[in-house]
């Protein structure tokens, strides 16, 4: 058998083709359309940075990463998304210098973290803070008012029907059908489901009654991986409604949240900032730490309350002086106005307000070389 | 292979000797009758369905099926014999199976060439995603292809050997309670559901090198893992088509056993070899769980070193920009599986070169 | 998928052991050896991993079907594989009756029905599929074939809602057992034809002329020459095929909305498989997480080493019918 002479012309063309593509570069956009991180304190000789946690950070990650290390030359930055866990775990045992968190650590976790540190403090920097939407998926209605108690109900599954009344009620202008609620949760465990689970336990009071964790507390009607599952699922089906993070909502219709007394909220940046800033810090925080206890409560008439709080997890001593001043450099980019501008511009994140920018660079000025 | 089934059957009556059995003498359709039932039956369906105002591609795929089926075998029956009317029966359901399995496999390729194709350019393949944030118009694969590329490559330099010699003394020198030991536990092997490969290297690793050693090597390791047994397997059977003869033959002109294995033996059978280490690679190259574990996800520079840093390959990259979720995310996602569709094409293409390069020149 | 018969292979002149055939025929043994050296660490590295969770589970492993396994330190875990095992036998039992007969279509078509130019290119087709990514399989089924499938469940349901299996009320989003079964048939459809039309293909000549010779119809040769010689074969693949859908885990994670239930219901949202619920639970293990889902792992393990001998029990017995 011989090779016909249009195989042996296909078999050029692609080796030709491989040849091309042998001179790749790493130049993917030219220097002026580059995203740029602004005026950033680069650490001289560069180095390479590995975090790894939340994937809730992944896509803000990516746009930090481009920009820092665009800006400063020789320097590598990985955030492997590996989870918050997983993420934790890894920080923990040393095997990366900071870890992205949705949940601050924890007392025990703390502990363990504070060996791999050399005994310096462990601290949780809000790094994102991300409104998480109720989405639905209702033909002809693109918003809805709903009371914390009314959608712990309907992701309960008590409230089966798009026409009930306690909808009805609340929203008298939608042309509301009789079709079937399908909620749709997320079928990964994430910090996502965790934040809105702690949200309704505490907003919703008797309506919700299950336990707060990552995992969701019922047997599911309808689930999806990650945030963009949930998405495809409301997507593709009649009726259904989810809890996604802000940046994934896309055209969907999007539920407005009820605080207080016959207020309801739109899911805004601004209004999740301002959710944020009306919480307290957490009781256990050491002297440097900034973790926040949320309140889901009584944020006032302008604070969306569901959101997520995504945290960077360092030490304030590292035994490496590289490693020290990397994670101080790229960790005061990704608080800085530029870093958070950016990535509310990109996937409508909160950026974090100039109050707490402050404690956090007073945080970071901490961050040195064990002595 | 290329009888018709509407060939006249023996003789016409009267020809030849009395013959008892009537069914042997039975006419047959003519040619022509099996295509235009099937065009008749496909008219008479499509009119059925728009007069009750039922029009759609998959009803009127399914009622002509069954109609011709159910007419061709009557008629078959009738005019034919039973038999005949059997083998136009399977005829039917073979062409059925073989255009039902169509339907999904090229609607698949179809969805990936159409959707890839639109960001699938030069510029795409030559660049990193370095200094991209996720939105932005730009960015390309050439990191992720450099990994899949050296990932695999390096997989196979550990896999193939190992598998190959496994199959050789599967082959040609094992007996007894290893041999049978080492058949079914290959067997098993196949079985390793990939994500519990990435798991177990991540413990080696951990193990061997500490925390946090994501790199290339032990996506590698892990993707051996998973590849190994089918390059067993595939061998296997083909070492085993080698006939006993030529072996035979090699013995008695006093060819020691090593050589008649890597000179005789290996080169009749190295058509085969290769087209089962391609498939093998072939199961290997879009895995994904395992090389999140171990190779990590998020590097974004071209990395061709595979014991230092993380590296993206294109499975990896694919399933990140799907959890990234946006409209870019989802265009780059299909052009890199374009993309590897295109690899593995070419892998395909270079391994059959390399079987007619080496295969023995036979008069075939 | 054949075992061989060692009487088969000649045996080389004896005659003093040349340097040549000692190192060469050690190799091929030691590497014989280091696949099950391998083998054995997987599985002692799943028991040693996974002996952490099980001793500290308070729930029975294997009857339970909840999953809670994320505990403080303070806290019991409790976990069982109950559920996950369940719907990773039906997932790829489901997988593997809608692909074996559909890929010996196929098989036979290429080999004994199409045009030979055409049975080549569909052979590189076929081959170049079992290629394409899992994430692919999963994109191309959220995105697609579960919007074309959801008539035809609700067709099923309506007409057979009878039986179990296709009771209703059906899920309108369609991501449930029966599409992570479709997609998986798909994805395991070319291995058992490239593996079916290779044997196929391996028919003696002879025979098959023969029976052809004797007035056989098309039908009648495949019947009694193919099929008999080719059935271990076709096995084989199966086996081959249902080992990947017994694992596979992107494309089912992606696909399934899961739940931790036994359900029969494959047109209902839920079950779950081990291998997605190992890939959605790792991330944010914490605890006895990562240990349990070892566990789980383990249990996949043992699941296919039962498929696989079954298998071979099938095969070696068939084998004494037709020789």
């Amino acid at each position: 058998m011989k090779l016909s002479r249009n195989r042996q012309f296909t078999g050029l063309a692609l080796a030709g083709a491989l040849a091309l593509s042998a001179c790749g570069s790493d130049q993917a956009v030219d220097n002026e359309d580059a995203a740029s991180a602004g005026d950033v304190n680069c650490v001289d000789g560069g180095g390479t940075l590995d975090g790894a946690g939340a994937s809730s950070q992944e896509n803000a990650m990516a746009t930090w990463i481009a920009a820092y290390t665009g800006e400063c030359e020789d320097t590598t930055v990985n955030y492997d998304s590996v989870g918050s866990g997983a993420g934790r775990t890894q920080f923990i045992d040393g095997g990366v210098t900071f870890a992205g968190s949705d949940a601050a650590l924890d007392e025990n976790e703390t502990e363990q973290a504070t060996e791999r540190c050399h005994g310096s403090e462990v601290v949780n920097i809000p790094g994102y803070i991300s409104p998480i939407a109720v989405t639905f998926n209702l033909e002809g209605v693109d918003s809805l008012n709903l009371t914390p108690e009314l959608i712990a109900d309907i992701f309960n599954q008590e409230v089966t029907e798009w026409s009930d009344d306690a909808i009805a009620e609340l929203n008298p202008d939608a042309d509301l059908p009789d079709t079937e609620i399908i909620p749709v949760n997320r079928s990964d465990e994430s910090g996502t489901t965790e934040n809105f689970v702690a949200y309704l336990s505490e907003a919703a009071g008797d309506s919700w009654p299950h336990e707060v964790s990552g995992d969701w507390p019922i047997e599911p009607a309808e689930a999806g991986q990650g945030s963009s599952g949930v998405v495809a699922a409301v997507e593709g089906g009649e009726g259904t409604i989810g809890y996604v993070d802000a940046s994934h909502v896309d055209d969907l219709g999007t539920v407005n949240v009820g605080v207080g007394d016959d207020e309801f909220v739109e899911f805004t940046p601004e209004a999740a900032a301002a959710i944020v800033d009306a919480s307290e810090p957490r009781e256990e925080n050491t002297e440097h730490d900034l973790a926040i206890d949320l309140n889901y409560t009584d944020g006032g008439s302008d604070a969306y309350p569901i959101v997520l709080i995504s945290y960077e997890v360092a030490c304030l001593e590292y035994e490496n002086e590289q490693d020290a001043e990397l994670v101080k450099s790229f960790l005061s980019y990704v608080t800085s106005e530029e870093g958070q501008q950016a990535v509310a511009d990109e996937h409508g994140s909160a950026p974090i307000t100039e109050e707490t920018r402050e404690n956090v660079q007073n945080t970071l000025d901490q961050i040195t070389v064990t002595s | 292979m290329t009888t018709t089934t509407n060939k006249p059957s023996t003789g016409a009556p009267g020809d030849g000797p009395d013959i008892a059995d009537r069914s042997l003498l039975t006419g047959s359709l003519p040619r022509y009758f099996a295509p235009a039932l099937l065009a008749g039956v496909a008219a008479v369906v499509a009119g059925l369905l728009f007069v009750s105002g039922s029009f759609g591609l998959p009803l009127f795929a399914i009622g002509t099926v069954v109609a011709y089926t159910v007419l061709i075998t009557l008629a078959s029956a009738r005019v034919e014999n039973g038999r005949k009317a059997k083998d136009r029966l399977v005829t039917t359901v073979v062409y059925t199976c073989f255009g039902l399995a169509m339907v999904p496999l090229l609607s698949l390729l179809w969805t990936v060439l159409s959707m890839g194709i639109e960001r699938l350019d030069g510029y795409f393949l030559s660049v990193s995603m370095s200094g991209v944030t996720p939105t932005m118009d730009a960015g390309g694969v050439y990191h992720a292809i450099v990994g899949t590329i050296a990932i695999t490559l390096f997989a196979s330099l550990i896999s193939i050997p190992i598998g190959l010699m496994t199959a050789i003394y599967l082959v040609e020198y094992g007996r007894g309670r290893l041999k049978k030991a080492i058949t079914f536990f290959v067997d098993v092997m196949t079985g390793i559901p990939s994500i519990v490969a990435g798991l177990f290297v991540v413990a080696l690793w951990m193990m061997f090198f500490g925390p946090g050693n994501t790199n290339g090597a032990a996506g590698a390791v892990a993707l051996s893992v998973l590849m190994i047994p089918v390059v067993v397997r595939s061998s296997e059977e083909m070492l085993q088509l080698v006939p006993t003869q030529l072996r035979e033959a090699s013995y008695a002109l006093g060819v020691p056993k090593w050589l008649t294995i890597v000179k005789v033996v290996l080169p009749t059978a190295i058509a085969g070899i290769t087209t089962g280490i391609m498939l093998a690679i072939a199961r290997v190259i879009g895995e994904t769980a395992p090389l999140v574990l171990t190779a990590g996800s998020s590097a974004v520079a071209i990395n061709w070193d595979l014991f230092n840093g993380q590296m993206m390959s294109l499975p990896v990259f694919i399933y990140s920009q799907v959890r990234m979720g946006d409209a870019i995310n989802y265009e780059r996602a299909w052009a890199a599986a374009l993309t590897l569709i295109l690899i593995v094409m070419l892998l395909f293409f270079v391994a059959r070169l390399v079987s007619r390069f080496f295969a023995p020149k036979l008069g075939r | 998928m054949t075992t061989t018969d060692s009487s088969t292979t000649p045996r080389a002149p004896k005659g003093k052991r040349r340097i040549g055939d000692v190192v060469f025929g050690n190799t091929a043994r030691g590497s014989g050896i280091l696949i099950l050296a391998i083998l054995a660490g997987v599985a002692a590295f799943l028991i040693i991993q996974s002996f952490d969770a099980l001793s500290a589970n308070t729930a029975n492993f294997l009857t339970t079907t909840e999953w809670d396994a994320n505990t403080d330190a303070d806290e019991e875990p409790a976990f069982g594989v109950a559920a996950l095992a369940f719907g990773t036998v039906l997932a790829a039992a489901l997988a593997l009756v809608i692909a074996t007969p559909i890929a010996v279509g196929i098989a036979l078509f290429i080999a004994y029905y199409a045009p030979r130019r055409l049975a080549s290119l569909l052979g590189y087709i076929v081959d170049l599929l079992a290629a394409i990514p899992s994430v692919v399989y999963g994109l191309w089924g959220i995105g697609y074939l579960v919007q074309e499938l959801t008539p035809f469940y609700q067709w099923l349901s309506d007409y057979l809602g009878w039986i179990p299996l296709f009771a209703g009320p059906i899920s309108t989003t369609g991501r449930t057992m029966m599409s992570a079964g479709i997609v998986l048939a798909v994805m395991i459809l070319p291995i058992i034809t490239a593996i079916s039309r290779d044997v196929f293909l391996q028919v003696p000549r002879g025979h098959r002329e023969a029976a052809l010779a004797l007035g056989a119809t098309r039908w009648e040769m495949i019947r009694m020459a193919v099929l008999p010689f080719g059935r271990p074969g076709v096995i084989g693949g199966a086996m081959l095929g249902l080992g990947r859908a017994l694992g596979e885990t992107m494309a089912v994670a992606m696909i399934l909305s899961p739940a931790l239930i036994i359900s029969p219901h494959l047109l209902q949202s839920g079950n779950q498989t081990i291998a997605a619920h190992i890939a959605l639970q790792y991330p944010e293990a914490t605890g006895h997480g990562v240990s349990a889902l070892i566990a789980a792992g383990l249990v996949l393990f043992a699941i296919t080493l039962v498929v696989n001998m079954a298998a071979r029990y099938v095969v070696a017995r068939r084998k004494e019918f037709s020789e």
